[in-house]
């Protein structure tokens, strides 16, 4: 589904990401997890196509096509979705006008007639229970003055509106408490199908004791330096990333 | 041009004023004013930006009030349900009651000529408020409007009344004949206790330009509450200056939206004094613009008496060549204390050609006060249309979905529903929304 060869993007000049490489395949949950700085969400961003990283190396193949030659929106179109680590407040635009929008827009795309209002309230109620989102909230103006938790919450919602074919969650555990991360993992876990796949963006290996991955990678100084299985996080998550980049620093002096 | 204007609005000025009315006295005092001050020149740090100076030209002519359009001209540009409304008509800046139709009780409100109300019952107020706005306005082009104030419109809402249906007010320009220069006046008192919606609008007919120079004055007595809609949607050849000056002498809330869609050159001068204890004001105002319109708000808040309360958002989106203007005064005399006066200004870019000047001006007498300005100007959010992007809304349904959000909130605030959605639909085709 998604193939990352040699991928290198700069900020400013900076690089940020020097060399990744991973393919994740339908059915799959990957956990990209590494220190602050590692480059993580920046991962994230350059996949779902923020303008304001510059790609100078490499090739990214999405659903057999070129993701990196796409726009946001055509990668949206495409399958893509990213749940944003801090979602944007948008005064004056109807949470449920934006959904339905965005989600016709993806039948369009896929040569599919708009959902009719009924069809889309049904749908709607449907995948509101999958994140116990309430109804008050969607009539508010998308994520304006939402809390923390309740804006992780219509992330994963409008994924589970969207039913996208690779999700990107960057760091939705953060902010979390325990109950909101439950409910959001509950969504994901439930979301899951044999033809999607997820790419977890966490600093924490608390959201893997919920969504289990298939595979855990390390993400430091902008290249994966480990990857491995669910045991990796647990590893991790008692040894610290100091291990890590010991490892790392170590096999650079070799 | 300046001396050449002031000799042809002295000729028209004679020519006209040949029965002495009650308004005789104020207008020669106006037409003084007018040749003492002249027009305001660039150097006028009000007129900065709005060089209405530069439209006094010599083929500008005073339009007369027999134009013969007639009602079957006007259908075209009704507004929302104007059939239960009462529809005042100005031609040429002249009122004409044949064209109008007052369909409220005469028990309710009353809409007559301000020469007849200056002549009959209303000759007290009118004597004791006309003109009020002068103070705050000393320039030729507000004084110009007052010399020739006898063809204005005078409206009472009636002590008590919750006025239900709005008072539309239409003011035609006919430029068929040429640059066509029109002044309407209107004096409107909204008595205790009364409640009053009034929205205006502007037509410019024919393919001349244009230029309206309106002085618009409303009192508010205790425990009135007046909604006040500006609704400029012209032609690019339309001019206008205008004033609306809102008194409130008793304590009472006063609501003012503007909304400006189009046009040539824009001055809006809005006031609102805050004379009685505890009085309430919202000022709103949209500009939409492109082409190379230029749109300047002013606006005035007088805190003469102590605890009232302000509000004043004025949003601006500018593409093409267009500019936008917005000066916010507060004032705040030694006595207001305890005043809350807020004050933002938000502007949006959509060109590299578009401008936007903002200033905000506070003058604040007493010390235990609450005052807050604020004002930016940028482009759309990038981090928004990201957002928005990453969801499959392509750029440019991601833009029109952001500006009209933007747009949206000003629009909320004009509470009569019909004429809200008149100015939506107008608003969302400028912007392609169709969600």
């Amino acid at each position: 589904m998604l193939h990352i060869k040699n991928l290198h993007a700069n900020i400013e000049e900076k690089e940020i990401l020097r060399g990744i490489n991973l393919d994740i395949k339908a059915g799959e949950v990957h956990a990209i997890m590494g220190p602050n700085g590692s480059g993580k969400s920046t991962l994230a961003s350059v996949l779902a196509g923020r303008s304001n990283f510059e790609v100078t190396q490499g090739s990214v193949e999405f659903m057999g096509k070129d993701l990196l030659d796409m726009s946001p929106e055509e990668r949206a179109r495409e399958g893509m979705f990213l749940a944003f680590q801090y979602p944007v407040e948008i005064p004056g635009v109807s949470t449920t006008n934006f959904i339905k929008t965005a989600v016709n827009e993806a039948r369009k795309h896929r040569g599919l007639d708009p959902l009719d209002a009924v069809a889309f309230l049904k749908l709607m109620k449907e995948r509101m229970k999958l994140v116990e989102i309430d109804q008050s909230l969607l009539s508010r103006s998308l994520n304006e003055g939402f809390s923390g938790g309740e804006k992780k919450r219509n992330e994963i919602f409008q994924m589970a509106m969207l039913e996208p074919k690779l999700a990107i969650l960057d760091e939705t555990d953060s902010g979390l408490d325990i109950d909101a991360l439950r409910i959001v993992a509950n969504g994901v876990n439930k979301s899951r199908t044999k033809d999607n796949a997820f790419l977890l963006v966490t600093h924490y290996q608390r959201l893997l004791d919920y969504i289990v991955p298939d595979f855990v990678h390390v993400l430091y100084n902008g290249r994966i330096v480990k990857s491995g299985t669910r045991e990796l996080a647990l590893e991790l998550e008692e040894r610290g990333y100091d291990f890590i980049k010991n490892e790392v620093e170590l096999a650079e002096q070799d | 041009m300046s001396n050449d204007a002031i000799s042809y609005f002295s000729a028209k000025f004679s020519e006209e004023k040949k029965k002495p009315g009650a308004l005789a006295g104020f207008s020669d005092k106006a037409m003084a004013e007018f040749r003492k001050l002249g027009l305001p020149a660039v150097r006028h740090e009000e007129w900065k930006y709005a060089r209405v100076s530069n439209l006094f030209r010599k083929d500008l002519q005073i339009g007369t009030g027999e134009t013969g359009l007639t009602k079957a001209d006007i259908d075209k540009f009704r507004l929302p349900d104007a059939d239960s409304a009462t529809e005042l008509i100005f031609i040429n800046g002249i009122f004409n009651p044949a064209l109008s139709a007052v369909r409220h009780l005469p028990e309710e409100l009353i809409a007559i000529p301000l020469e007849d109300a200056a002549n009959g019952d209303y000759a007290e107020f009118v004597k004791a408020n006309l003109g009020h706005s002068a103070d705050y306005h000393p320039d030729g082009i507000h004084a110009l409007n007052a010399a020739f104030a006898d063809n204005g419109l005078f409206i009472a809402a009636k002590k008590g009344k919750v006025i239900e249906k709005p008072v539309y007010i239409y003011n035609l320009a006919d430029s068929r004949p040429g640059f066509i220069f029109a002044q309407p006046r209107t004096l409107v008192h909204v008595e205790a206790a009364a409640q009053l919606q009034i929205a205006v609008q502007y037509i410019t007919i024919g393919g001349n330009e244009s230029f309206t120079n309106e002085v618009f004055e409303i009192v508010a007595e205790k425990d009135a509450i007046v909604d006040y809609y500006k609704i400029q949607h012209e032609g690019q050849l339309a001019n206008h200056v205008g004033t609306t000056h809102i008194r409130q002498v008793g304590k009472c809330l006063t609501n003012a939206v503007t909304i400006t869609l189009s046009g040539a050159l824009v001055r809006n001068n809005l006031n609102m004094i805050m004379e009685s204890e505890h009085g309430e004001s919202h000022m709103y105002g949209l500009y939409l613009l492109d082409g190379k319109t230029l749109a300047d708000n002013h606006t005035i808040v007088d805190n003469v008496m102590p605890h009232c309360y302000s509000n004043e958002l004025y949003k601006g989106i500018m593409d093409g060549e267009s500019s936008g203007v917005f000066n916010g005064k507060i004032f705040v005399r030694k006595d207001a204390q305890k005043t809350n006066a807020y004050q933002s200004n938000k502007n949006i870019l959509l060109s590299d050609s578009a401008s936007a000047n903002t200033k905000p001006q506070l003058e604040i007498f007493a010390d235990d006060v609450k005052c807050s300005h604020g004002c930016t100007i940028g482009r759309l959010d990038d981090e928004a249309l990201f957002y928005l992007r990453s969801r499959g809304i392509s750029e440019k349904n991601a833009k029109s979905l952001l500006l009209h959000a933007f747009a949206i909130d000003i629009l909320d605030n004009i509470k009569l529903g019909p004429l809200r959605e008149h100015v939506d639909k107008i608003i969302s085709e400028r912007l392609d929304f169709n969600f």
